[in-house]
């Protein structure tokens, strides 16, 4: 955790000023999160379409795509998931294409804390990390102390990485200050007994904060309150990752690092469906942050679906021919 | 491995280009009366495209005598008819706008993006939208029946060959005008081919006339005798001379000339979008933009976080072959152009402004200019003062919100503004007290046919698009 940070405000020109007087008060981190340079929608819009632009084709589609296949967290987040279910998610995650063995596998594996240890044994040493929805994912409606158990929980359980909600209520209403110490808690709850920590991703759900100022603030505040990951959504409400969003929480999360040398990956989920859309949001991580965040340790999709459509094109640019959704996994 | 993006050219072989061309006279395409071929090259390259023909004072002649006797018919048309050609047209320039944005980009040397996604856009909208007035002039509140002006002679500048034509086409027909059009002698070819389109929509013979040519023919055009109204976009040295020879005739003239935009960042802005805004202020179309925002006030107290990060954008830019479908800055229009940018530059050093250039790789042959910041500029230099027309961006600071009036407002110019802040009275204060045609918020570059254009003081005068623009094709 940064232990100075840019001071925002009028006289502020550069300023640095200490963490402990940004957050000393829900006022003081109020100010901080509110004198935050604004966002002009239309012009975000319009950036984040700009860059949907780029003709992606031939040697640099089958790297993006590669590199889109090692950043998925595969994911299966529904009431009725089993430890069959989890376990098949967990087969296609290490060979996603049964036909080819050159193709990546997956960054990780994304399921609910009771199935942490069914995915754990079923990846074995392949090296992908187990993510897991932790504190009462997705709605963040519970105690403090539950959502701290159920975060311990998964990490006792061999989870690698923390998926964890904030509580929109508890932001959309001011009080900046008990999220900041909310997520502040689940980091502590990431450690492990060995001294290692699991990583902490921290998840706005920006169909809920509506405006992009929201987003900026929540992406500076969890920044702040030692957040290893910032991610978008849930995957659970009608509005997930868009690009205009990814976008702003890459724009926030360079200003960070800029400003404190920290650095924090990015994780869109939820709608992200097509090659070409993956494509796009390579291309803004590429152009707003660089290649140092193009890897799976700094850059995520949350998706489900993808894949498949990753593994056709695939297909189709080392065959020449579309194949069809017989010849991918269905799990 | 890094993530280098493969180059996506779009293919040429959508336009087909003849070896020589004639000029569009009275609804056929004819040689010249003597005045030899000219070349026109690809400014990427330096390939030669095409030839086509030196207009002579006699061609200038027969253009007139044709749009003259077209106007009679022309103007007796109900509007709604002539509506049915401005629209016939306008789906024309839709349908064969691939093979037209890349014409345009191999003349001109702006990227296809630009080309592809703004100009024909735009070209195709200006005719829909002044197709759309061509039957409701007497709402236009010129006056219950207003008249047509007669034949006009248009002379367009080379940044937006396609566009600039339809600016002054469009609303000329609609009104009920014939026109005598002469384009850029670097990039002649656009026209030619919405001659074809104008034959393809049947249009009847004499009210679209194309004239080819270098200054001289333009020159002539302008002072024929039978012409009825003058309407000239380009430099204002050129505005000047035109001004002098239709002083003293009943001509109607509207100029559209030189900018020094000023594009003014308050320390409340929303600071990406509006680093996105110079970006595309300056360095759209290379900067060959008359309203381009090429005169930077940022306020001091921002002027270390807006330039880093300013710097950090250009460094993302892409320069290079303008039909790559990733190129964000394509080639200089000409030899002439390039080393007038290559000259204010040096002079930007020389008085003590510093330069800056992101690292970028230009190609071997063809017209190149790397994207360039001058920091540490005052009033006092000529890049302060100057139209460069390049993708050269001067930065200035100011204080306060009067300081930064004054800065703006003190420039022979005055055509476009921007103003970047979040607080609206201070936007809407700005923008009554700034002397330029056109202001944009927090935003820049946007253009639209039902929008008025033009400018203040040697910017010219005169208001092109809107229903203003109607203006200045009636007898009002």
């Amino acid at each position: 955790m940064p232990t100075t940070v840019p001071a925002y405000g009028k006289e502020a020109a550069g300023r640095l000023v200490s963490m402990a007087d940004v957050t000393a008060s829900d006022g003081a981190l109020r100010r901080f999160l509110h004198g935050l340079p604004g966002v002009d929608a239309v012009g975000l819009q319009a950036r984040a379409a700009t860059l949907g632009t780029r003709s992606i084709k031939t040697s640099a589609k089958a790297y993006a795509i590669d590199l889109a296949i090692s950043m998925i967290d595969l994911t299966t987040l529904e009431g009725a998931d089993t430890p069959g279910k989890v376990r098949a998610l967990c087969a296609k995650g290490v060979h996603p294409d049964p036909t080819d063995r050159t193709a990546p596998k997956v960054a990780a594996i994304c399921v609910y804390p009771d199935m942490v240890g069914v995915a754990k044994e079923a990846l074995g040493d392949s090296g992908i990390h187990v993510a897991s929805v932790a504190t009462a994912f997705p709605a963040g409606r519970a105690a403090l102390p539950v959502k701290l158990a159920d975060t311990r929980d998964a990490v006792a359980a061999g989870a690698d990485e923390i998926d964890m909600v904030i509580d929109r209520g508890a932001f959309l209403s001011g009080r900046y200050l008990s999220v900041f110490e909310e997520i502040k808690a689940v980091k502590e709850a990431c450690a492990r007994p060995d001294g290692s920590a699991a990583h902490l991703k921290v998840i706005f759900e920006t169909g809920e904060l509506q405006t992009y100022d929201n987003v900026r603030r929540a992406s500076w505040l969890s920044m702040l309150a030692g957040a290893d990951f910032i991610k978008t959504s849930t995957g659970k409400v009608a509005v997930n990752a868009t690009p205009p969003v990814t976008l702003l929480m890459l724009e926030a999360v360079r200003d960070f690092a800029a400003a404190t040398g920290v650095q924090v990956g990015v994780k869109p989920a939820g709608g992200i469906r097509t090659t070409k859309d993956a494509i796009k949001y390579l291309v803004m991580v590429n152009e707003t942050l660089g290649e140092e965040w193009l890897t799976a340790d700094w850059f995520r999709f949350g998706a489900s679906s993808l894949l498949n459509d990753l593994l056709m094109q695939r297909q189709k640019l080392s065959t020449g021919r579309y194949s069809g959704p017989d010849y991918v996994t269905v799990d | 491995m890094t993530f280098d993006y493969a180059p996506a050219p779009e293919s040429r072989a959508v336009v087909d280009l003849a070896s020589s061309y004639g000029l569009f006279i009275d609804g056929e395409f004819a040689d010249g009366a003597g005045g030899g071929l000219r070349k026109t090259v690809s400014p990427a390259t330096e390939e030669v495209l095409a030839e086509y023909t030196q207009g002579t004072a006699e061609d200038v002649d027969r253009a007139v005598q044709a749009a003259r006797r077209a106007f009679e018919k022309w103007s007796a048309l109900p509007g709604a008819e002539r509506a049915k050609y401005l629209f016939r047209i306008a789906r024309i320039i839709q349908e064969r706008s691939r093979e037209l944005a890349v014409l345009e980009t191999l003349d001109n040397g702006k990227p296809i993006r630009e080309s592809r996604d703004a100009d024909l856009p735009l070209v195709a909208a200006h005719f829909f939208y002044y197709a759309g007035w061509a039957d409701k002039l007497g709402h236009a509140g010129f006056g219950a029946d207003p008249r047509p002006l007669g034949v006009a002679g248009q002379v367009i500048p080379w940044n937006f060959p396609l566009l600039m034509l339809a600016w002054k086409v469009a609303p000329a027909l609609a009104c009920g005008n014939t026109v005598v059009l002469k384009p850029a002698e670097t990039t002649p070819l656009s026209a030619l081919f919405f001659a074809d389109i104008c034959r393809q929509a049947g249009l009847p013979k004499g009210v679209v006339n194309i004239v080819t040519g270098d200054g001289s023919t333009g020159a002539a055009l302008v002072a024929h005798p039978g012409i009825d109204k003058v309407a000239f976009t380009g430099s204002t040295g050129v505005g000047k001379a035109i001004a002098r020879t239709v002083a003293g005739t009943d001509k109607k003239l509207t100029l559209e000339l030189g900018g020094k935009a000023a594009n003014i960042v308050f320390d409340d802005a929303p600071i990406d979008q509006a680093v996105e805004g110079i970006v595309n202020g300056i360095f759209f179309n290379q900067g060959h933009v008359c309203c381009a925002g090429s005169r930077l006030l940022v306020q001091e107290s921002v002027q270390d976080e807006l330039l880093d990060a300013l710097k950090r954008r250009m460094s993302t830019l892409r320069v290079g072959d303008p039909l790559d479908k990733n190129t964000d800055i394509g080639a200089i229009n000409s030899a002439e152009q390039l080393s007038r940018i290559t000259e204010l530059t040096a002079a930007g050093e020389a008085e003590g402004a510093e330069r800056w250039s992101p690292a970028c790789e230009l190609p071997g042959s063809g017209y190149w200019f790397a994207p360039t910041l001058f920091t540490g500029v005052t009033q006092a230099h000529r890049i302060a003062r100057e139209e460069i027309f390049g993708p050269v961006l001067s930065v200035l600071t100011f204080r306060t919100p009067e300081e930064a009036v004054a800065k703006a407002n003190n420039t022979p110019y005055g055509l476009s503004a921007g103003i970047w802040t979040e607080k609206g009275s201070r936007m809407l204060w700005m923008a009554s007290k700034l002397r330029a045609g056109v202001i944009w918020s927090n935003t820049f570059n946007k253009f639209d046919p039902t929008s008025p254009f033009g400018g203040y003081k040697e910017s010219g005068f005169g208001r092109e698009g809107g229903r203003h623009g109607l203006e200045a094709y009636l007898n009002v």
